[in-house]
């Protein structure tokens, strides 16, 4: 954890706001693959909006597809996002300083996405108006019933989505103000009007520092709350074997912080290779990245082995025929093999060892391995227990995903990319006034024949 | 007190101190440190920025939870079922749509709040300089009617880089 170069701001600034003022030709190319899958996934979505959901593969009893599974894997991706920035904000982790804004911009463009699932699922998006307060009519007494779980969610999500993308717009002011002092004409114009005036003086640094604690304090209960939330969409039915669990919630949100902790790894390895940012996102960064992993994957496996032993727990034949399926029939079997090991069984043994932590590319393709393990777990979730025959099942049909829904699903990955993305061509992904706080703050000591960073001075 | 705003650059930090110690000896203890990264709040002898962000998410907290009740009792009572005996106002939901509302209303009032206390937007950037995103230090004060010139000379003193006086009439 000890090398660590010596940058000025001028270089601070030519490094990262690179990919802003001059952005390589490559990079127009990549946004242009990814909104090819973007717009698959747009095309897909009018056409289930034109044809009516018969075009998903849905069938009773399997009411729940891969459009769900996949809206509760964003919106997990999108929740250990700004549960990392607020964690290492709160305990003035050192090593927060390259991944905060990677993790709160991912956290918004996954929960935007995210988003968008149930309005893809519904087929009617447009109904979603009269789901919110605005959209009460009052005049024939309708609303939704606060009792159900399906608005808690909405409101737990626009929540999050709020709060999330505000914070970030606020935390982006500073270095709007160095955008302004870097570009001209029309660019110039417009970061001009974004950093509101900015100067840079001792109240408005002091404000924003506090306004980074006490936003990440404030966020970080909402962050628990959401996908607690999410997990009672699961929990409350009481009729679902699989899914009626009281420890679905902190099962959830262990879950989320596991894929989204990876999620936010992979897209610093990713920054790292694409902008050559060495200097910035090094591998100090990727080992206490890891470290923490390491712990958050221990916690989740011992909750998902909780609720997995709790289940056969009560030697119930309908909650042993769950596991019997997920076990031992195909597909399911195979998933729970492929599961068990992307997620836990590979990754974690490989983190326990220090060349791996600082590997790079080790790290990003064992965080990708986290992020298929974490789809799977979801979709063992909702699809097997949903094909179980309950007392009232009058239809008993099979699930297959069907095109349009594979469409939608990878889409989905190309529009959370293609956001982060654009967000890099416009705004710097990684906090400048930050990185050269880093700097301010480094002290280097001697030892031996050695200069090495000793501690940081904190707050 | 009438006066015109003068701002001297700096490129060490070292520098800036001493101006602006030479500032205050001056009795000219009210000056402005501009700079492009946070520095440690007293680092140049300033005075502390007091303000009130801590009263903004209270507030919000307070008004988002009022409005969330409003909504969820105001729905169910104005559509009165009684099912399974249970009284007409669930509180459980009740609770967590209110807990989003509490936590939205402190977030967005906190996020106004800082904006309000920081005294932002400016129309006007006054005296300023670029190079100050780019690690210079920028002291600005209000130097009364006359002392512009000793203000100028204090500032060269202490190898300002720059100095830059407002316009007449800004």
């Amino acid at each position: 954890m000890q090398q660590r170069p010596t940058l000025t701001e001028i270089e601070i600034n030519r490094d990262l706001l690179r990919p802003t003022l001059d952005t390589p030709m490559w990079f127009y190319g990549l946004m242009a693959f990814l909104s090819i899958f973007a717009a698959a996934a747009i095309g897909a979505f009018a056409w289930a909006i034109n044809h009516g959901t018969g075009v998903y593969g849905l069938n009773r009893p399997v009411m729940w597809g891969f459009l769900l599974v996949n809206f509760v894997f964003w919106v997990g991706i999108s929740h250990a996002g700004v549960m990392l920035s607020a964690i290492l904000r709160l305990a003035n982790a050192e090593w927060r300083r390259p991944a905060t804004r990677a993790a709160e911009v991912l956290t918004v463009f996954a929960l935007g996405t995210a988003a968008m699932h149930p309005l893809f699922h519904l087929g009617r998006p447009w109904r979603l108006y009269w789901s919110m307060p605005p959209g009460y009519d009052f005049g024939r007494g309708i609303w939704p019933d606060i009792r159900s779980p399906f608005v808690w969610d909405p409101t737990a999500i626009s929540t999050y989505l709020t709060s999330t993308a505000l914070f970030v717009g606020l935390l982006l002011i500073p270095d709007l103000a160095v955008l302004r002092d870097h570009s001209s004409g029309m660019r110039q114009r417009m970061y001009s009007a974004m950093s509101l005036g900015w100067r840079g003086n001792t109240r408005q640094w002091k404000l924003q520092i506090i306004a980074g604690f006490l936003l990440s304090a404030l966020i970080l209960p909402v962050f628990v709350s959401v996908h607690s939330i999410v997990s009672w969409d699961f929990a409350v039915q009481i009729a679902v074997e699989g899914w009626n669990a009281t420890i679905f919630a902190p099962y959830f949100v262990i879950g989320a912080v596991h894929s989204g902790v990876a999620g936010v790894i992979s897209i610093l390895a990713l920054l790292r290779w694409m902008f050559k940012w060495e200097n910035y996102i090094r591998d100090d960064h990727f080992d206490a990245l890891a470290r923490l992993m390491i712990v958050v994957a221990v916690a989740w496996f011992y909750f998902f082995i909780i609720e997995f032993m709790m289940g056969f727990y009560p030697n119930e034949e309908p909650e042993l025929s769950l596991r019997n399926l997920q076990l031992t029939q195909w597909p399911f079997n195979a998933a729970f093999i492929v599961f068990a090991l992307t997620s836990f069984f590979i990754p974690v043994p490989l983190w326990l060892f220090r060349k791996v932590r600082r590997n790079v590319a080790l790290m990003f393709w064992t965080c990708v391995l986290v992020n298929i393990g974490m789809w799977l777990e979801r979709f063992l979730i909702i699809i097997p227990s949903l094909m179980r025959k309950q007392v009232l099942t009058f239809n008993w049909g099979s699930y297959n995903p069907s095109p349009i829904e594979l469409i939608l699903v990878g889409g989905s990955f190309a529009m959370v990319f293609l956001g982060v993305l654009t967000f890099v061509k416009f705004f710097p992904i990684i906090p400048l006034a930050d990185a050269k706080e880093g700097e301010i703050m480094a002290t280097e000591i001697r030892v031996g024949k050695v200069m090495v960073p000793a501690a940081y001075r904190e707050e | 007190m009438a006066g015109r705003s003068i701002m001297g650059l700096f490129k060490e930090v070292d520098d800036a101190v001493e101006a602006a110690d030479k500032l205050k000896e001056n009795g000219m203890d009210d000056f402005e440190v501009l700079t492009g990264s946070p520095y440690p709040e007293g680092a140049f002898g300033e005075k502390v920025a007091n303000h009130r962000l801590y009263v903004w998410p209270l507030v919000g907290a307070a008004l988002g939870f009022s409005i969330a009740i409003l909504v969820t009792a105001g729905t169910q009572l104005a559509y009165p079922i009684v099912t399974g005996s249970k009284p007409i106002l669930a509180l459980p939901p009740m609770f967590i749509i209110a807990y989003e509302g509490t936590m939205l209303g402190a977030i967005l009032s906190t996020i106004i709040g800082v904006i309000f206390e920081s005294r932002l937007p400016r129309a006007k950037l006054g005296l300023y300089d670029p190079r100050i995103t780019e690690g210079y230090i920028g002291l600005v004060v209000v130097a009364p009617d006359g002392d512009t010139d000793r203000v100028d000379a204090l500032f060269k003193a202490a190898n300002a880089t720059d100095v830059k006086l407002e316009p007449v009439g800004a």
